[in-house]
């Protein structure tokens, strides 16, 4: 691969999992712009400090120029009204609170975009189900079913362009795009099921879902660099909450 | 060892989740997915600007996003398999990461026991059309909390809030209730439910 | 022990039932050669008796099957199946990963997981590291990693179901000693269906044969049996070790390796390479000739190219450089494809890659390595009328009542007629070989590509299959077959393309 390593690789899957979590708790019950903003920044200081380039968090945030206005167009026009009012029509109002509330969700978008675009993009499928059985302890049946329902995924390429081959070599590869790629999706939808049936059964026949505790070949372990991850991402959440509490702009969903 | 009272002649009883539910529900989940991650990069884009500017009827596509909770529900049939295929979906959908980050994954679960609980007051025993389309109703008042306390809806005016919530109604019955039902009875007469009840209900042995 | 009393099995979708009235017991140790017709129910048997038929839901069982007293469902684990689909039971990304599940899901200790790993692996031959993705193995290749997955379990009971069907000849004698020092070393019980019996006829000490109607046709030692039972186990379509082939008919013996220069050629390629990604190029600077009206067969081990040989040449998979050309006669006239993006491109008429589907299939027909890849409708019926319907579009001869008549031809050509309305997911593995098969000649292209068209075929549907091979070249078709079946090739070979794999 040519993509330099990063620190973030040192990490248990599972524990990017609960970083994110981590991180969404502060954006999702406050909207305000100072606690959004403290939040992104801090993030990309993380980032940065876990040997992650700068252009390449830039590169991943681009994309949200052109979607999180949207959001904040809406919170514009139908955010709550208090302050001066700017504009008057018909349901929409736009006055000095749906301003501020628009530019917090503005914000808010990228800090909640941030840990998901960077942490999961390399996910390895293996690996997390690994975490998620034997670090967080989710039953092993669920996870690993899940897991062989989650290779077929990495199958509906190939089969793909096997089933393109086998339309055409049917004398069914003539139709239009549209129906085509209707009629091809379906039938991979069920190809991928009846070979899911089959998956299971071979999954059985190797002691799969059998009352014995079962082992692991790969182990998923934490350690001190999960446990550091961790305690980072608890103080950028608490730092984006006390920075909005600070400067009196806290706004929460009780509120 | 209480498997004493049990006849060891006897299959195994499988009242439970079988292998089998569990797979077939991943895929479903990564079908749905996909379905989702298209949907978001397509008519979701188209929409945005519409929904930018109109007071809450963007709800009324909203209801794709509930797909995963009524089809795994309708095909499935165990408890849970609403939530696990909804949840499953939502986690295939944020992978190559968009614009909601990990609250994705809180949509999924507050659609997808949306859906759940409207299963549950059946019993999980009922799987016809109206159920369907009630378990879609299920999902979008789970999205409608989701979104009112996570998502910065309850910021928004009593207006936007209530065109909103009948939207999103509309296209659970409709996108999520009524779009699942049909694609699990195509499913199933295409034959890829033989090893289901929802696959064996409408084929007859040949 | 395995112990049957009348056991019996009906899959919830069929009225027939699989496998009925079977009793016999197998001791601890010994090892079985389960033979029978296709679609006798083996493979329903075999999965019985490693506890994976299902629940009550998905069928009626009668009579008792106990693995060492109990239940198979209670014994997961305790018995190895290898499953006749190799397709169909990878679950893992990596190699080693996948060949540890089974290990894992015992309890074995990580260290002795790992060496057993190698020790499988080795074991089979399949030398490709254990980080190598699993998507990315020929059908040898697969067949290869789920037996080691088998092997790596070290159950007590081992079950193979047409565990060579894929595998080139030195594979498969690879595999059965692998199997042969196992039983001996370890005791391991072993159950093996395999149609072809020379190759465990030496190994097993007792054959069973299910008969096709339900109920047991012999049972004993196989020098035995094969001598007492020769008649109707012939007539039950058993291979019977020492039984020649009937001769079948004129025009055929081992071709030469070289190409008749002179003679008629249907398809060529010229200084192709050949691949499914640019990346990995699997043959290059080949130039070959298919020669026109009579029967090619490309031979090679496992992973050498030969599959991904025949999609490039009929005009399926594009090629990484070079060319395809068709013979003049075999050109469409027409001179634009299918619609692309809304505009239709010109076809290159001599160069199958840009023809339109329909003008494919009266010309080049394949038949795909794994038949389930083929198979696009909802009954064995419908299965076979997709091409025709297709024709019918543009043919106006093709009336559905013609359709109809030319379907049930092939249907019972093919053994199939009574399971006509069946879904062609849910056939037995021959079944599916011979109804891809069908698929194919349904059209009556000019050539036709067959990867594989004899395995998990019986000694009748063996021969049937020879015949109808023999009858489309008596029509004046070319027919490539890609085969590991030494007596495939002798009834048939008139030209040889022999593939080694590249480095
Ligand atoms: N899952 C299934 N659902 C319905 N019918 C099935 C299923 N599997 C097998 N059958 C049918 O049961 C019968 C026995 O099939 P089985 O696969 O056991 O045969 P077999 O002896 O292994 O044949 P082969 O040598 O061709 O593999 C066949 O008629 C087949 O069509
Ligand atoms: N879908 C695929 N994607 C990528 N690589 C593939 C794919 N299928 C096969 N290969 C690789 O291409 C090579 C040639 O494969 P191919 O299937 O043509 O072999 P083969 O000669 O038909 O072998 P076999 O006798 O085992 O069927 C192999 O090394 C295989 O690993
Ligand atoms: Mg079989
Ligand atoms: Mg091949």
């Amino acid at each position: 691969m040519s993509r330099p390593r990063t620190l973030l690789e040192r990490l248990n899957p599972a524990t990017l999992l609960l970083l994110a979590v981590i991180l969404s708790v502060p954006l999702v019950v406050t909207l305000d712009w100072v606690s959004a903003s403290v939040a992104l920044a801090l993030e990309v200081v993380a980032l940065v400090a876990c040997r992650v380039s700068l252009r390449r968090i830039l590169r991943r945030l681009a994309p949200l120029l052109l979607i999180a206005p949207l959001g904040a167009i809406s919170m514009l026009l139908y955010g709550q009204t208090s302050g001066r009012i700017w504009w008057h029509w018909g349901p929409v109002v736009v006055s000095d609170g749906s301003i501020s509330l628009a530019v917090a969700l503005f914000i808010r978008i990228f800090a909640l975009a941030l840990p998901a675009v960077m942490l999961f993009a390399d996910i390895d499928a293996t690996r997390m189900a690994d975490g998620l059985a034997q670090v967080v302890r989710l039953p092993a049946r669920f996870v690993l079913g899940s897991l062989a329902g989650f290779r077929m995924l990495a199958l509906f390429t190939s089969d793909w362009r096997v089933l393109g081959q086998a339309r055409r070599a049917r004398g069914l590869g003539d139709d239009g795009r549209l129906r085509r790629w209707a009629l091809m999706s379906f039938s991979l939808l069920v190809l991928a099921l009846r070979r899911g049936g089959r998956l299971a059964t071979a999954m059985e026949a190797k002691g799969f879902g059998a009352p014995v505790e079962r082992t692991w070949a790969r182990p998923s372990r934490v350690g001190a660099a999960d446990a550091l991850a961790v305690l980072v991402c608890l103080a950028i959440a608490a730092a984006s909450l006390a920075a909005a509490a600070h400067f009196g702009t806290l706004m929460t969903v009780l509120s | 060892m209480s498997t004493i009272t049990e006849d060891p002649t006897r299959p195994r009883s499988s009242s439970g989740w079988r292998v089998v539910d569990i797979v077939v529900a991943a895929i479903l989940g990564v079908a749905v997915g996909v379905i989702f991650w298209a949907f978001n990069n397509t008519v979701a884009t188209v929409w945005g600007p519409l929904e930018a500017v109109l007071p809450g009827l963007a709800g009324l596509i909203t209801g794709v996003w509930f797909l995963g909770g009524t089809l795994g529900g309708l095909v499935i049939r165990k408890p849970g398999a609403a939530l696990l295929v909804e949840l499953l979906a939502a986690t295939v959908s944020v992978l190559p990461g968009n614009q909601w980050g990990i609250t994705t994954l809180y949509s999924g679960l507050a659609q997808g026991i949306g859906a759940e609980i409207v299963f549950a007051i059946f019993a999980w025993k009922r799987w016809s059309l109206p159920v369907a389309a009630f378990a879609g109703i299920g999902s979008a008042l789970g999205a409608f909390v989701n979104e009112y306390f996570l998502m910065g809806n309850h910021a928004k005016s009593l207006a936007f809030n209530a065109t909103y919530l009948v939207c999103l109604v509309i296209s659970g019955v409709l996108l999520a209730g009524g779009l699942a039902w049909v694609l699990m009875k195509a499913l199933a007469s295409a034959g890829a439910l033989d090893r289901f009840e929802s696959g064996r209900e409408t084929r007859r042995a040949v | 022990m395995i112990v049957a009393e009348g056991w019996g099995w009906r899959h919830a979708s069929r009225r027939d039932w699989a496998v009925r009235g079977a009793s016999f017991t197998i001791g601890d140790g010994e090892r079985v050669l389960l033979l029978g017709a296709s679609g006798a129910g083996k493979s329903t048997l075999m999965h019985a008796m490693a506890g994976v038929l299902g629940g009550a839901d998905e069928g009626e069982e009668e009579g008792r099957l106990l693995v060492d007293g109990a239940h198979p469902t209670r014994r997961h684990g305790h018995v190895g199946l290898v499953m006749q689909d190799p397709e169909t039971q990878v679950m893992l990304a990596r190699v080693g990963d996948d060949v540890a599940f089974g290990a894992e899901n015992l309890g074995v200790a990580r260290d002795e997981i790992w060496r057993r790993v190698d020790e499988a692996l080795d074991a089979v031959g399949l030398d490709v590291g254990r980080d190598r993705p699993t998507t990315a193995l020929s059908g040898g290749q697969k067949q290869r990693l789920t037996i080691a997955g088998a092997l790596a379990m070290q159950a007590k009971v081992l079950l193979l179901d047409e565990p060579t069907a894929n595998l080139d000849p030195e594979g498969a004698r690879e595999v059965r000693d692998v199997v042969a020092h196992l039983s001996r070393e370890r005791g391991t019980t072993l159950v093996v269906v395999e149609h072809r019996v020379e190759l465990w006829a030496d190994l097993v000490d007792r054959v069973i044969v299910l008969a096709p109607g339900g109920g047991i046709l012999a049972d004993g030692a196989p020098g035995r049996v094969f001598v007492e039972q020769r008649e109707a186990l012939l007539a039950a379509g058993v291979w019977v070790p020492g039984v020649d082939i009937p001769s079948t008919g004129s025009g055929n013996g081992e071709g030469s390796t070289a190409g008749p220069a002179e003679a008629p050629w249907a398809l060529r390629g010229e200084a192709l390479a050949i691949g499914h990604d640019p990346q990995h190029v699997v043959q290059h600077a080949l130039d070959v000739t298919i020669p026109a009206g009579r029967s090619t067969m490309i031979t090679g081990p496992n992973g050498a190219g030969k599959s991904t040989l025949a999609l490039t040449l009929a005009g399926l998979l594009p090629r990484l450089d070079g060319r395809v050309v068709a013979a003049g006669e075999l050109r469409p006239a027409r001179v634009l494809g299918p619609r692309h993006w809304g505009r239709r491109r010109p076809v290159d008429s001599s160069d199958p890659g840009t023809w339109s589907s329909r003008d494919l299939i009266t010309r080049i027909g394949t038949v795909f390595q794994s038949p389930e890849h083929q198979f696009v409708a909802t009954t064995v019926r419908d299965e076979l009328a997709v091409g025709l319907r297709a024709l019918a579009a543009v043919d106006p001869q093709w009336t559905t009542q013609r359709i109809d008549e030319r379907v049930d031809e092939l249907l019972a050509m093919l053994h199939l007629s009574r399971i006509a309305g069946a879904n062609p997911f849910t056939l037995s593995g021959g079944e599916k070989r011979r109804l891809s098969v069908g698929t194919v000649l349904a059209t009556g292209p000019r050539v036709i590509f067959l990867d594989e068209p004899t395995f998990g075929q019986d000694r009748n549907t063996w021969l049937d299959m020879v015949a109808l091979v023999r009858a489309m070249l008596d029509q004046g078709r070319a027919v490539v077959s890609i085969t590991h079946d030494a007596d495939f090739i002798t009834a048939l070979a008139q030209h040889r393309i022999h593939l080694e794999p590249q480095r």
